[in-house]
C-alpha cells in the first residue's frame, strides 16, 4: 500500500514536472530566440548567429515607412485606450454590482468582441465604415479599436469593484460626501489597480490588433503589425528581427511598469 | 441610506454611453455585414440566399470551414494539456516565484502576435533550432517539415494563446479548498485518483472558460495562419479576406463572416453547456 502510493506520487510529481517544464520553456524560448537573433551580424535569420552586431537596430532609423506605420499604431493605441477608460469605467460602475438580467445581457454584449472570430467584425466594419464615409481614418480605427479593446478594461474594472467593501462607500457618503466626492475620493483610488491593469492590456492589444485594422486601414493608415506581416509574408528581412526586438524590450519595460505601479501580475490572477 | 438605495437603482444609466458607442459601431457594423450577405452581388443589390447556397453547395469552402474549427480544437487541446499543470504548479508556487511566473505566462500574450509567429518561423525552418536539436539527439536524420504545416500551425496557436488558457484555470484552482485534497489523500486516494477525482472536476469552469477563449482566438488568428500555414494551407479568415479585398467580393465574404461566426458561436455555446452541467453536478 504505501509503495504504491510513493509510486503513484512519484510519477504524479514527474508528469506535472515534466508538462509544465516544456510549457515554460515553450513560452520564453521564441522570444529569446528571436531577440538573439536579432542582434545578428548576416544577412539571414540563422540560429545561432555567426556574429552579433547593432547593424539591423541601426537599419532601423532609416526605415521611414516602418517608423511612420509605428507612429500611426501608437496614436490609435493611446487614443483607444482613453475612449475604452472611460467608456469601460462608467459602464463597470454602472453593471458592476448590478444583479438584474439587464445587467447581465449587457455585460454579455460588452465582452461578445472577445468571442466572435474578430475578422469577422473587422470586415463588417469595413462595410460599414464605407457606407458613414469614415473608412481609412485614423478615427474609423479608433473606432474599431474600442469595440474589441473595451471588454479588457470593463473585466478587470468590474474585478476591481467587487472586491470593494460597501462600507467604504457608506462611511464616506454618511460623513456628508456627495456620490461625485465619494467616487473621486474613495472608489476610484481602489479600484485604480485594476482599471490601470486593463488599461494596460487593451493599449497592447490595440497596438497588436489585426483583425480590424487589416481591414480598415489602408496604405496612408498602415499600421505597424499590419506592415510587419507584409513584410514577413514577401521577405523575411533581418530588419523585421529587429523591429520586433524593439516591440519585446518596449514590452517588457512597460510590463515591469505596469507591475510597479498596479500590480499587473495580481490584477490577472 | 434610502437616498443612496435610490441612487443605487439609477446606477444602470452609467452603461448607457457604452451601450449607444456599442449599437453604433459593434451591432450596427454586424447588421450591415449579415444584410450584405443577402446580397446578389456588390452592384445588383436583390436580396437572395444565392450567397449561402453557394458556401453550403461546395466542398471547398465547407473544406476550409471544417479545417478551420479542427484547427482550433487541436490547438485548443495542446493548449489544455500544457498549460493546466503549469497553472497547477504555479498555485503551489512561493509567492515570489508564483509572481515570476505569471510574468512569464502573459509576457507572450502582451508581446505582438506578428514578433512571436514570427520567432516561431526562426525556430521551425529546416535549419532551425528545433530541427538542429532533435538531429542533434539523434532523433531525426533528415529535417522535420514543420514550416507550412498543420502540425507547426497548432503547435505556434498553442504557445500564442497559452497565457489565455492558464490564467482562467489559476483562477479557479486558488478558490478550491486545498483541505479538499488533503481530505481525499488522508482518505486513502493516491496522488492521480485525488487529482482527477477531486481538483479537475472542482476546477471545470476555470477550464471551460479557458477554452472558449483559447478556441475563439485560435481560429480568427489570421497572422499565425498565413504566417505558418503558408500559402497551401487556407483557413476561413485568409479566405474571407481573400474574397473581400482580392476577388473584391462582399457578399460572398460577408455571407462566409456569417457562417463562420454562427459556428464559432455554435462551438463556444457547447463548451458553455459543460462548463455549466459541471457546475451544476459539482456544486
Amino acid at each position: 500500500m504505501r509503495r504504491r502510493r510513493d509510486y503513484e506520487a512519484l510519477s504524479f510529481g514527474v508528469a506535472i514536472g515534466v508538462l509544465s517544464a516544456v510549457a515554460i520553456a515553450f513560452l520564453i524560448a521564441p522570444t529569446l530566440i528571436l531577440l538573439l537573433t536579432s542582434f545578428t551580424d548576416s544577412e539571414s535569420l540563422k540560429f545561432p548567429p555567426s556574429g552579433y552586431s547593432f547593424r539591423w537596430y541601426a537599419a532601423l532609423l532609416e526605415a521611414d515607412q516602418l517608423l511612420a506605420t509605428a507612429w500611426n499604431s501608437l496614436v490609435v493605441a493611446c487614443w483607444t485606450t482613453v475612449a475604452s477608460v472611460v467608456l469601460g469605467v462608467t459602464a463597470a460602475l454602472g453593471i458592476g454590482r448590478s444583479r438584474s438580467p439587464w445587467a447581465k445581457a449587457a455585460d454579455a454584449l460588452f465582452m461578445s468582441p472577445l468571442l466572435l472570430p474578430a475578422l469577422a467584425f473587422g470586415f463588417g466594419a469595413l462595410i460599414f465604415f464605407n457606407m458613414i464615409g469614415l473608412v481609412q481614418s485614423i478615427a474609423g480605427l479608433t473606432l474599431g479599436h474600442v469595440v474589441v479593446c473595451v471588454p479588457f478594461v470593463l473585466r478587470n474594472s468590474i474585478a476591481a469593484l467587487s472586491q470593494l467593501d460597501p462600507a467604504m462607500l457608506e462611511a464616506s457618503e454618511s460623513l456628508g460626501a456627495s456620490r461625485f466626492y465619494t467616487f473621486r475620493r474613495v472608489t476610484l483610488p481602489l479600484i485604480a489597480p485594476g482599471v490601470g491593469a486593463g488599461a494596460f492590456i487593451a493599449f497592447m492589444s490595440s497596438f497588436d490588433n489585426i483583425p480590424v485594422s487589416l481591414f480598415v486601414a489602408d496604405a496612408r493608415t498602415q499600421m505597424l503589425p499590419i506592415y510587419l506581416w507584409e513584410i514577413i509574408e514577401t521577405n523575411l528581412d533581418v530588419r523585421t528581427a529587429a523591429a520586433s526586438g524593439v516591440i519585446v524590450v518596449a514590452t517588457l519595460v512597460l510590463m515591469i511598469l505596469a507591475e510597479r505601479f498596479a500590480g499587473l501580475t495580481k490584477q490577472l490572477r | 441610506m434610502a437616498a443612496r438605495a435610490a441612487a443605487g437603482g439609477r446606477e444602470w444609466r452609467l452603461a448607457l454611453p457604452l451601450a449607444a458607442f456599442f449599437l453604433a459601431f459593434f451591432v450596427a457594423p454586424l447588421g450591415v455585414l449579415v444584410a450584405w450577405s443577402f446580397y446578389d452581388s456588390a452592384e445588383l443589390r436583390a436580396l437572395t440566399l444565392a450567397q449561402y447556397a453557394r458556401f453550403l453547395g461546395d466542398r471547398f469552402t465547407l473544406g476550409i470551414l471544417w479545417d478551420t474549427l479542427t484547427l482550433g480544437a487541436k490547438a485548443t487541446l495542446v493548449c489544455l494539456v500544457f498549460g493546466y499543470p503549469l497553472a497547477w504548479l504555479a498555485l503551489r508556487l512561493p509567492p515570489r516565484w508564483q509572481a515570476a511566473l505569471v510574468f512569464l505566462v502573459i509576457l507572450p500574450i502582451l508581446t505582438s502576435v506578428v514578433v512571436r509567429t514570427f520567432a516561431w518561423i526562426v525556430m521551425l525552418g529546416s535549419q532551425g533550432v528545433i530541427n538542429q536539436a532533435l538531429a542533434a539527439i539523434g532523433l531525426v536524420d533528415r529535417p522535420l517539415r514543420l514550416l507550412y504545416t498543420e502540425v507547426g500551425v497548432v503547435m505556434v496557436l498553442a504557445q500564442v494563446q497559452m497565457p489565455l488558457m492558464v490564467l482562467p484555470i489559476m483562477a479557479t484552482l486558488a478558490r478550491v479548498d486545498p483541505n479538499l485534497s488533503d481530505a481525499s489523500s488522508s482518505l486513502g486516494a493516491g496522488a492521480w485518483r485525488t487529482f482527477w477525482k477531486v481538483t479537475v472536476p472542482l476546477s471545470l469552469p476555470g477550464v471551460v472558460a479557458g477554452c472558449i477563449l483559447v478556441y475563439a482566438a485560435c481560429v480568427t488568428a489570421f497572422v499565425t495562419q498565413t504566417l505558418i500555414g503558408g500559402a497551401r494551407l487556407i483557413y476561413m479568415p485568409l479566405y474571407i479576406y481573400q474574397q473581400a479585398t482580392g476577388a473584391n467580393n462582399w457578399p460572398f465574404a460577408a455571407a462566409m463572416s456569417v457562417v463562420f461566426m454562427i459556428a464559432v458561436l455554435a462551438v463556444v455555446y457547447l463548451l458553455n453547456l459543460v462548463g455549466r452541467a459541471a457546475r451544476g453536478a459539482y456544486a
